[in-house]
């Protein structure tokens, strides 16, 4: 079992890698990042590393940055007028806000899975395929058909809708519109996932069946969720970021932060003292 | 943590005090629900009101009385060589002569009698002679549109108790008119030549095709026009342009664009397109332009608040998979944004159906008696048309007026059916 530890707060600091492991290889790496909406200082000085190939969650109080940051990871920022974005965030060892960079390109490799279910108001297999078409990832309608099917298992949704695949994304129940949104964006085979807390808005068995997906998922993609459940961080996770006041307070291992937090501010959220 | 003392006693429901105050407020409920009914009932019974006007008034326009008459063709007026030519004029003297053999030798009260049929019945004979050749020789009966007079006269629009002096038609014709009422000769079948004719200065004759085509074109260039350069521009001021004191300043501009007096549309259309670019005069490229102007900024806020409308959760999701930003807006933003866009689109068509003022300013009044052939032919449009009619003095134009008025009516009205119609359909697709 591989442990990550930080040391200090503010600066947000390195990863420290330990135990057997080693060496594991880092997907996403942030240095020093702010970002600003118009006057507003949102997140400041944040640095983080992600291991590939896991799940790194991010929680904290309402308010406290962590979503504008989830946003960085693929642009999202980019949409919203006023926002600014300051630092190194680096996708494999690419800068994501290099200028020479394609937004399209990192926004494929980088799915992202929203807070709201928010399926196109097209057939779930319009949804599915969309992104594979855009992409231009395949080449006939044998093979989009088959990444159809291969999205919609590995989203854990097939079995539900094989035979209603011509029906409104929309008339499907909460749950499964967000498993329908995981589909839709792992069709495009993207590398990163970022969820922004994808089950705030479904019951509690959806809410299972999303974080078993998670979970299975976390095999072949390097999620990042930001959630307000602390229950479902020490779920998921195998890693875990406080953020608080746009600050990163302390990341490391989630088993640590929650046994074991270094920071008052993170042992306060913890136990529940604020937030 | 705060604690609310609750009174030792609670305000006292059953008081009359209290009754009295709650009497007041459903009084009041009661007064704003007359209110409300009030007005409908006003604006309906205006409505109502309107309506049966124009249809009451209109609704004569819709008939016309015809004569049956027998012509002989005969060969030594009509030669088979030159059909166009012939002397239709006297084979109509001849016919009204056989149908009225008392006053045969009198020529004053023949050509008198002569005027019950429309001047233009040599025409008919005519075009009948020329269609089929093998009538000259033989006899051919047609039913003749009455002259507006008599038409009015059998439609009761003409008083029979008035003074003859002060009637458009002498006791003499009344009763020679009376005569082939008794002999059935007269008929009234439904007017076709109201949509099928062009104008004429002979309202037994004049028609709505020269407008109905007129503003067909109108619309067309209007059409063409306005919806792409509309809806682009919406597009760019939504969806890519910055906000800013330049995006403000464009946006207020629309706006008093569109409350802008349609009359200074049409003198702008005068001085630009025809004093400048030399663009033909009455015709329905100019006034199409004219009417783009006015239609744009309509559809560039219908357009601007169905996208608006949009939930930005679905351009999240595009963005989120890795679409452009032309993807996210053809593929998402926009057809969910169509309904509406297509709504405000016809709504901003029938305004421009219904717009009279510019016309007449780019000269689309003119009077015609050929419908157009094309955008640059010189045109009419339905309400320039109704416009022209209604300045003018026959008896019949009036009838023809307000029918004019109801054909204008059906057509926006089925223009707003449509997009009734196709905002239902697509709302359910998507």
């Amino acid at each position: 079992m591989e442990q990550l530890v930080a040391p200090t707060s503010k600066m947000g600091v390195d990863v420290r890698h330990t135990g057997e492991a080693g060496t594991t290889e880092i997907k996403v790496s942030a240095q020093n990042v702010d970002v600003f909406y118009g006057e507003k200082h949102a997140i400041k000085g944040v640095s983080v590393n992600v291991p590939a190939r896991s799940v790194m969650a991010f929680i904290g109080p309402s308010g406290c940055g962590k979503s504008t940051f989830l946003r960085c990871i693929n642009r999202m920022n980019d949409t919203i007028e006023g926002c600014k974005v300051t630092g190194n965030i680096r996708l494999d060892d690419r800068d994501i806000y290099d200028a020479n960079l394609d937004v399209v390109e990192l926004r494929a490799r980088v799915g992202m899975v929203f807070q709201k279910p928010n399926p196109f108001p097209k057939s779930i297999f319009e949804n599915v395929a969309y992104g594979p078409r855009i992409h231009g990832l395949v080449h006939g309608k044998a093979d989009l058909d088959a990444i159809v099917e291969q999205s919609l298992r590995k989203a854990a949704l097939w079995e539900e809708v094989k035979d209603r695949l011509k029906e409104p994304g929309t008339g499907l129940s909460g749950g499964q519109q967000q498993r329908l949104c995981i589909a839709r964006a792992i069709a495009v085979n993207p590398e990163v996932i970022l969820m922004d807390e994808p089950c705030s808005a479904l019951d509690p068995i959806a809410t299972a069946r999303v974080e078993e997906l998670i979970d299975e998922l976390r095999q072949n993609y390097t999620i990042i969720i930001v959630t307000h459940s602390m229950q479902q961080a020490a779920r998921v996770s195998q890693q875990t970021a406080f953020f608080h006041l746009g600050i990163l307070v302390e990341t490391g291992s989630t088993e640590f932060i929650f046994t074991n937090p270094h920071d008052q501010r993170t042992q306060d959220y913890i136990t529940g003292r604020f937030g | 943590m705060t604690v609310i003392d609750a009174p030792a006693t609670g305000p006292d429901w059953s008081s009359a005090a209290s009754n009295a105050n709650r009497r007041r407020r459903y009084a009041a409920d009661r007064r704003l629900r007359i209110y409300g009914l009030t007005a409908i009932i006003i604006a309906v019974g205006v409505l109502v009101i309107l309506l049966a006007t124009v249809l009451t008034g209109g609704a004569s326009a819709f008939v016309q009385t015809r004569v049956t008459v027998e012509f002989t063709i005969d060969p030594e007026l009509v030669s088979a060589d030159n059909i166009q030519r012939g002397n239709y004029r006297q084979i109509i003297t001849n016919a009204v002569a056989e149908l009225f053999p008392e006053i045969a030798d009198d020529r004053t009260a023949l050509t008198a009698a002569g005027r019950i049929l429309t001047s233009n019945a040599q025409f008919f004979v005519r075009d009948a002679v020329v269609a089929d050749p093998s009538l000259i020789g033989r006899t051919l009966t047609l039913a003749i549109p009455a002259s507006d007079p008599f038409d009015q006269l059998n439609k009761g629009t003409i008083a029979r108790d008035l003074p003859e002096e002060q009637r458009r038609v002498n006791d003499r014709d009344t009763a020679l008119f009376d005569q082939l009422v008794d002999r059935g000769l007269v008929s009234t079948p439904f007017n076709w030549g109201l949509f099928f004719n062009a104008d004429s200065r002979f309202p037994e004759l004049a028609g709505l095709r020269g407008a109905i085509i007129g503003s067909f074109y109108l619309l067309l260039v209007t059409l063409l026009v306005s919806v792409p350069v509309g809806i682009a521009a919406a597009i760019y001021l939504e969806e890519f342009a910055r906000r800013g004191r330049w995006s403000r300043l464009i946006e207020v501009n629309i706006n008093n664009l569109a409350a802008v007096p349609s009359v200074v549309f049409g003198l702008l259309g005068l001085a630009v397109f025809i004093n400048f670019f030399g663009l033909p005069r009455s015709a329905p490229l100019v006034g199409g332009l004219v009417l783009s102007l006015m239609t744009l900024p309509t559809i560039i806020i219908v357009t601007r608040a169905a996208l608006k409308a949009v939930p930005p959760s679905i351009r999240e999701a595009a963005y989120g998979i890795g679409a452009s930003k032309h993807q996210m807006v053809l593929h998402h933003v926009l057809p969910l944004a169509l309904p509406g866009i297509l709504t405000g689109t016809i709504i901003g068509m029938a305004q421009a159906l219904g717009e009279t003022a510019p016309l007449l300013l780019v000269g689309m009044n003119a009077f015609l008696t050929a419908a157009p052939g094309g955008i640059t032919d010189a045109a009419t449009a339905l309400p320039t048309q109704i416009y022209i009619w209604a300045d003018s003095s026959e008896r019949g134009f009036v009838a023809k007026t307000s029918a004019g008025i109801v054909v204008l009516l059906l057509f926006l009205i089925v223009m707003n059916a449509v997009a009734i119609f196709l905002r239902r359909r697509l709302e359910r697709t998507w």
